[in-house]
């Protein structure tokens, strides 16, 4: 070993005995361990590669395997007859009316054709409880959109509830007794004829894409987290993009280096690294206290997450000005240009794709930030989807979070269904970036 | 453009030239506006932070706070019990906090060293240009995600192994929280480790490989030792990233403030103690809301001083080899 060697070399008594062969011998010994040292320790590299990637795969086959049972969801076929004199006595076709009709005798009476056995009150009433309790929003839609269907007789697919939607997709061991499930061998039993009847089926979950949130997990959707996180990031491209490039231009075209551009370049770096959670309470105590922006709303998430990208934005978008050649700065001034058009005209264009990839990447940091919009209020239980900037609304990621702490089992499948959904978006806007940086980005 | 036509084209060129010089003069003012807008964020931060945290310490004495080794917020029920009322002491929380930094860090730093050194001195280009995006992506998972995936997975497997083995380990312990933030720490560690022993001279390796040192004898007696400033601050990054996580803490560390050191009983940090006091119900001025400012500026002030220091160590380094 190199330390025994030196150890030798420089205990004196032995200067007199260090010979060419006891030199031989010393490292003939100790070449063979010094060269198993060698491998060992490249192997330790290998394996912390191996551990940290390994882990990456075993995190993404667990939510994928818990939630791409979500992309489909449990129907029941019924047959139901849409009598005018229980739906629309009035005979109006008022489409707000229709939809707000009570439409559980419509479906117990269907339930009751499929199962004409039962007659039993208690056991009918256990038969409704196979179906999601947003079944009968779903027939009122589906009235108030097509009112010929009323006075006829349809086959509907309706939704199942969740225990049925779980028991369909395996997730409930119908071998534990009874009193330990939600779901009892009579319900199995009706599932059980369904499947003869062929009226029970998992079909695509529209409902997963087109809803907002509910307490039900068959019902629950995702469009309104989406859409909420889609406004909250327009708001933070609006504010952090323009505000970015602008700060990048200035501190590398125009300041010249000073206490100020000092100051400024301490904050950025430091900015980067504040904990997320605290410029959720920047929103909370600035935006919502003092500027008394909406609580709750993307515009507030936005542009609270546009602060947060900034640093992001401006350390790219330097760079990126960083990497135009002086060459291009020098023509534009030699034809005339003032410092504003050899800037804007050509050193800006020219750098642009990389501030774009720059803002791509910092977009998806801020798309999957979760705790700063726990703090202005993001985090409400809402079903109405947003339309605009101004209506209150949740995230993605905190979509996930509200659905991971829910109790129902339900639950679970939804939630790794979303992360799949917000893992598929980071890897688009991901490969976005990288797309714009081989196509666009020049070499010098 | 004809010179000979004089004061005229002067004229306009003149005043073309001004025009300009206006068109810079408002532009450069926008740049530079938009250039405060960095300090400004700075200081309202810190003007926010500071403002709620003095209206908590005029009703909790700033020594309770900071000493007080009881933390239970939630006592503060009756609001004409103010300043008498609940324990504010940040002592359980500043430990819950580091013992779950300390589990990650434990992960964290021999993977991401190991993984840095693999990277810079062993593999081939094409590994590297393979390896080191895979590693990132570690970095660009939503914390959410890191959160659930230990709530869900890694808790029951602590759990179950610790029964396994005789331990009884709460279902939200440090352990699981402090497992997962370390993976999500490790590309934190590994990226900037990589290049600060990319910076290190390859004389310096030249010199020790032709003395007839192995590669890694290099690596641990040469390279190491010329990086190891570079390397104290991409852990202390590190140790301020773990110090200011939220989501996996909240989702997988617990909320009883217990001043304990075991890692595996749950334990709460400042983070979760942020979101549970300013989420759900809650009523201004109380000093159950204005704590979670005061804990606030003990983070922001903490993982400041971490960065300030990190930077700082970073840069002299890079400069020495420049």
């Amino acid at each position: 070993m190199l330390s025994h060697l030196k150890l030798s070399i420089h205990t004196r008594n032995n200067m007199t005995d260090f010979t060419k062969e006891t030199y031989a011998l010393n490292t003939s010994s100790s070449l063979k361990a010094r060269h198993a040292k060698e491998a060992r320790f490249k192997w330790y590299g290998r394996i912390a590669i191996l551990i940290a990637l390994s882990f990456l795969v075993f995190m993404f086959s667990a939510i994928l395997l818990r939630g791409l049972g979500a992309f489909q969801q449990t129907k029941i076929s019924l047959e139901v007859s849409f009598s005018e004199q229980v739906i629309d006595p009035s005979g109006e076709r008022n489409p707000e009316v229709l939809t707000r009709v009570n439409y559980k005798p419509v479906l117990t009476q269907a339930l009751a054709k499929t199962f004409p056995n039962i007659s039993e009150r208690r056991d009918k009433r256990n038969l409704y409880k196979l179906l999601s309790s947003g079944a009968i929003y779903e027939i009122g839609e589906l009235v108030s959109g097509n009112h010929d269907i009323i006075g006829t007789t349809q086959t509907i697919w309706l939704s199942a509830s969740s225990e049925v939607d779980l028991f369909m997709k395996g997730k409930i061991d119908a071998g534990l007794p009874e009193d330990l499930r939600r779901l009892k061998d009579k319900d199995i039993n009706y599932i059980e004829t369904l499947i003869q009847n062929g009226q029970i089926k998992k079909k695509f979950n529209t409902a997963f894409f087109m809803n907002g949130d509910s307490r039900e997990p068959e019902m629950a959707g995702i469009l309104g987290a989406a859409l909420g996180s889609f406004f909250s990031l327009l708001v933070c491209f609006i504010i952090a993009f323009p505000l970015g490039i602008l700060t990048a231009v200035y501190l590398e075209e125009y300041a010249r280096k000073s206490i100020i551009t000092d100051l400024i370049e301490i904050n950025i770096n430091n900015l980067a690294a504040v904990p997320s959670i605290v410029f959720g309470l920047l929103g909370l105590s600035i935006f919502l206290g003092v500027f008394h922006i909406p609580r709750s709303t993307p515009l507030v998430g936005g542009m609270v997450l546009a602060l947060m990208t900034l640093p992001t934005i401006i350390i790219a978008a330097r760079a990126s000005l960083r990497s135009v050649p002086q060459s291009v700065r020098d023509a534009a001034f030699g034809l005339g240009a003032s410092k504003t058009q050899a800037t804007f005209h050509h050193v800006v264009p020219l750098a642009m794709p990389g501030m774009l990839t720059g803002t791509i990447l910092g977009m998806a940091q801020a798309l999957g930030e979760t705790a700063p919009l726990l703090m202005i209020g993001m985090v409400a239980f809402i079903v109405d989807i947003p339309h605009g900037v101004t209506d209150v609304a949740t995230s993605l990621p905190v979509q996930i979070f509200l659905w991971a702490d829910s109790p129902e089992k339900g639950f679970v499948e939804r939630t790794s269904a979303a992360i799949i959904v917000l893992l598929a978006f980071l890897i688009l806007m991901n490969l976005l970036a990288v797309f714009l940086r081989k196509k666009l980005e020049r070499r010098w | 453009m004809e010179i000979s036509r004089g004061p005229l084209v002067d004229l306009e060129l003149r005043r073309a030239r001004r025009s300009t010089q206006i068109k810079d003069l408002v532009i450069q003012s926008v740049l530079i506006a938009s250039s405060l807008v960095a300090i400004l964020t700075t200081i309202g931060i810190v003007a926010s932070l500071a403002f709620e945290a003095f209206r908590f310490f005029e009703k909790i004495p700033l020594t309770d706070f900071l000493f007080g080794l009881e933390w239970s917020p939630q006592t503060a029920i009756r609001e004409d019990q103010v300043g008498s009322s609940g324990a504010f002491g940040v002592i359980p929380l500043l430990t819950g906090t580091l013992l779950i930094s300390f589990i990650a860090m434990l992960v964290a730093t021999p993977l991401g060293l190991l993984s840095a050194i693999y990277l810079a001195e062993y593999a081939k280009p094409k590994t590297r240009g393979i390896v080191k995006p895979l590693l990132e992506l570690l970095a660009g998972i939503p914390t959410v995600v890191y959160g659930f995936f230990a709530a869900l997975v890694i808790a029951p497997i602590v759990r179950n192994t610790g029964s396994g083995m005789g331990f009884e380990i709460s279902s939200e312990s440090a352990l699981a929280a402090g497992l997962v933030m370390g993976i999500m720490l490790v590309p934190f560690i590994s990226s900037l480790s990589d290049d600060v022993i990319n910076a290190v001279p390859q004389a310096l390796r030249d010199a020790s490989l032709g003395m007839g040192a192995t590669s890694s004898e290099t690596i641990t007696k040469v390279v190491l030792p010329a990086a190891t400033p570079g390397i104290m601050g991409s852990l202390l990054l590190a140790i301020s990233r773990a110090i200011g996580e939220t989501m996996i803490v909240v989702m997988a560390a617990g909320l009883a403030a217990k001043l304990s050191l075991n890692p595996l009983e749950a334990v709460t940090t400042m983070t979760v103690q942020i979101v549970t006091l300013l989420t759900g119900d809650q009523e201004f001025d109380s000093a159950k809301t204005l704590a979670a400012f005061a804990i606030a500026l003990f983070l922001f002030i903490l993982t400041l001083g971490l960065n300030v220091i990190a930077l700082k160590i970073v840069d002299t380094y890079k400069k020495q080899y420049d």
